[in-house]
């Protein structure tokens, strides 16, 4: 225990000298940033392609909950509808590059842009909404939109959706380079690029305001707060970060089509937040890892068990579901929230286990 | 936006032939009043008599049937709340109405908001700019937390606070956003003594520095503090005047009371 309090106390003094992130936001999360590159692309090189695509599949996830963090966290509005704007943002990206040959970064750049403005319209509908009727407006969204691929086949695709070649890796990388790391990597940008900027956003005003505006509408516009274009705001940040999400899901999966953005997606997306822990960039990050792994942790168990096929075939749903209510049960905050309280419990502990050795220590030298 | 700061000696705020319908309920009829700068005017009368109501449309949170709420001479009718803060006009609600989420620190520097200077894209970009915002909204919360003794509080969620404080940290931020109009709606309900003659000497400081309305039960209070009474019954202003003439009219001891004469 001893040691472990040291490292601690060495943790501690490290973080408030070496280690102290600047204060000015934007270096602040640049720092961040940079460091969780580092991270990512570590882990990238030593896991195997298969890993790489998980990876890259959890950065599309995290940034898609990053909106969501946004919308349903911080400013209390609940969407059922985010797997349509990945979907906006994914035909977006697939007829950007495959029709109109634009390349890579100014295509994610632009759906970007394309998906925060159709959320803003949304917004502005869904400022006029409150709670079930919210949801439903945006459940309606998730349901309808991916069905207009099948209206206009000339131009989405129908029911096969739409491809696109996969991105090449520089040459300076090497031919045997893989492709899923390559994919892994743009994904990470992606995503980093999501979290600097919502990260930002948070720091500062809009966070407050975010949070004000969930709690109390009211008082919120008594101090001064315009609640309509602050939830307005919210969905249009909500929407930009889905619609980059579905630019890198075309990224990882070379395609969009009707069946990738089904209501099941959207549903996905808001278990993941919630488990993860609403309302922290923290808990985007549990919550995509928990989306990539928890149904394929799922199938590998009912795949485990030799069950009759059509037990097996549903188990993944059924532990997938038992996983997610007693993750409510256990850590109603989330994962994050669970990992801030036991932080917080071990710290105490050791303090109290470093104090009461000093005091024994104290004693002896008597 | 309008001036602030101006020599505004008469009329800071007018109401003028105000009814609120709320279907066949009359809430406010033709209610006119006004109130100068730098004075405290109470408004009393029973329950459901229209002083939350009257706050309402002042704060434009329910529209009149008829009439207007002048400030400083221009009209408020298609001015948005949340626009009404910057003017210069700031309310507590009757509960504490605090976003509980946010620490006491956070929920005075949401007061603060509307004296922000840098925009969105500032805040996106995590800009110095923005930085500079927040150190400086910071600061003016904290002062203003310091000013009420909150300074020990400010990093707590207020739901952990006893109601007496959280009730002044509601205060704090209205005030932190330099109001020339105050609108206390019931501020010593739930308070002790002890508390009460806190508030007390705290609106005796404002006065004179800012325009005061006053909604409360508490008689005394009112007495002591206000420089007129408004006195409302089923919607209609029934007396105005000095708190020491109101306390002997006729028709608010029958409002009160139910009787035509004082008891002795």
């Amino acid at each position: 225990m001893t040691a472990v309090a040291h490292l601690i106390a060495r943790l501690e003094a490290a973080r408030a000298g070496w280690l102290r992130l600047p204060r000015q936001t934007l270096a602040r999360h640049l720092v961040l940033a940079v460091g969780f590159g580092l991270a990512f692309y570590v882990l990238s090189v030593y896991i195997s392609p298969y890993r790489d695509s998980q990876l890259a599949t959890a950065a599309y996830y995290f940034t898609a909950l990053v909106g969501l963090t946004v919308l349903t966290g911080l400013n209390g509005q609940l969407s059922i509808g985010h797997g349509a704007l990945m979907a906006i943002g994914a035909y977006a990206t697939v007829l950007l590059i495959g029709r109109a040959h634009f390349a890579l970064v100014p295509t994610l750049v632009a759906v970007t842009v394309i998906t925060a403005t159709a959320g803003g319209v949304l917004g502005a509908g869904a400022a006029r909404l409150r709670g079930p009727y919210l949801a439903g407006a945006t459940l309606a969204l998730a349901v309808g939109l991916p069905a207009l691929a099948d209206g206009y086949p000339g131009t989405f695709g129908g029911d096969n959706g739409l491809t696109v070649a996969p991105p090449t890796p520089p040459a300076s990388l090497g031919l045997s380079f893989p492709l899923t790391r390559w994919e892994a990597w743009i994904a990470g940008v992606g995503a980093l690029v999501a979290f600097v900027v919502v990260a930002n956003l948070l720091r500062g005003r809009a966070g407050r305001v975010f949070r004000a505006v969930r709690d109390h509408e009211v008082s919120a516009q008594l101090v001064g707060i315009p609640v309509a274009r602050t939830q307005v705001l919210a969905f249009t940040l909500s929407a930009a970060c889905a619609g980059l999400a579905g630019g890198l899901y075309v990224v990882v999966n070379q395609l969009a089509a009707p069946g990738a953005f089904q209501l099941s997606l959207s549903l996905s997306l808001l278990t993941g937040v919630v488990l993860g822990g609403l309302g922290t960039l923290g808990g985007a990050v549990w919550g995509a890892l928990a989306l990539v792994f928890l149904p394929a942790w799922a199938t590998n168990l009912s795949h485990a068990i030799s069950l009759p096929t059509n037990v097996s075939s549903n188990l993944p749903l059924a532990l997938y579901g038992i996983a997610l209510a007693g993750g409510m049960l256990l850590a109603p905050r989330g994962i994050q929230g669970a990992l801030g309280r036991a932080g917080q419990w071990l710290g105490v502990r050791l303090r109290k286990s470093t104090s009461n050795e000093e005091g024994s220590d104290e004693q002896d030298h008597k | 936006m309008l001036p602030r700061g101006e020599d505004v000696a008469r009329g800071a705020l007018r109401v003028s032939g105000l009814s609120v319908h709320f279907g066949g309920l009359v809430a406010l009829s033709e209610v006119s009043l006004d109130i100068s700068a730098g004075e405290v005017l109470g408004v009393i009368g029973p329950n459901g008599a229209g002083k939350t109501t009257l706050f309402n449309v002042i704060c434009g949170f329910v529209a009149p049937r008829e009439g207007d709420v002048l400030w400083r001479g221009h009209s408020l009718r298609r001015t948005p709340t949340h626009r009404r803060a910057s003017l210069g006009i700031a309310r507590t609600l009757q509960g504490v109405g605090l976003f509980p989420a946010l620490s006491v620190l956070e929920n005075v520097m949401a007061g603060a908001d509307h004296r922000r200077r840098s925009g969105l894209l500032s805040g996106l970009l995590g800009l110095p700019r923005a930085d500079r915002d927040e150190s400086e909204l910071r600061a003016i919360a904290s002062t203003m937390l310091e000013r009420l003794d909150l300074a020990e509080v400010a990093q707590r969620l207020p739901d952990s606070l006893p109601y007496a404080l959280q009730k002044r940290v509601a205060l704090a931020r209205a005030l932190v956003c330099e109001p020339q109009l105050l609108m206390l709606d019931e501020p010593a309900a739930g308070l002790d003594s002890g508390d009460i003659a806190r508030l007390r000497e705290l609106i005796s400081e404002l006065k004179g520095s800012m325009a005061v309305m006053l909604v409360e039960h508490r008689i005394d209070v009112v007495t002591e503090l206000c420089d007129r009474v408004a006195v409302l019954d089923f919607g209609r202003l029934i007396a105005s005047g000095p708190p020491e003439a109101i306390k002997s009219d006729p028709k608010v001891l029958e409002a009160y009371l139910g009787a035509e004469q004082p008891y002795a």
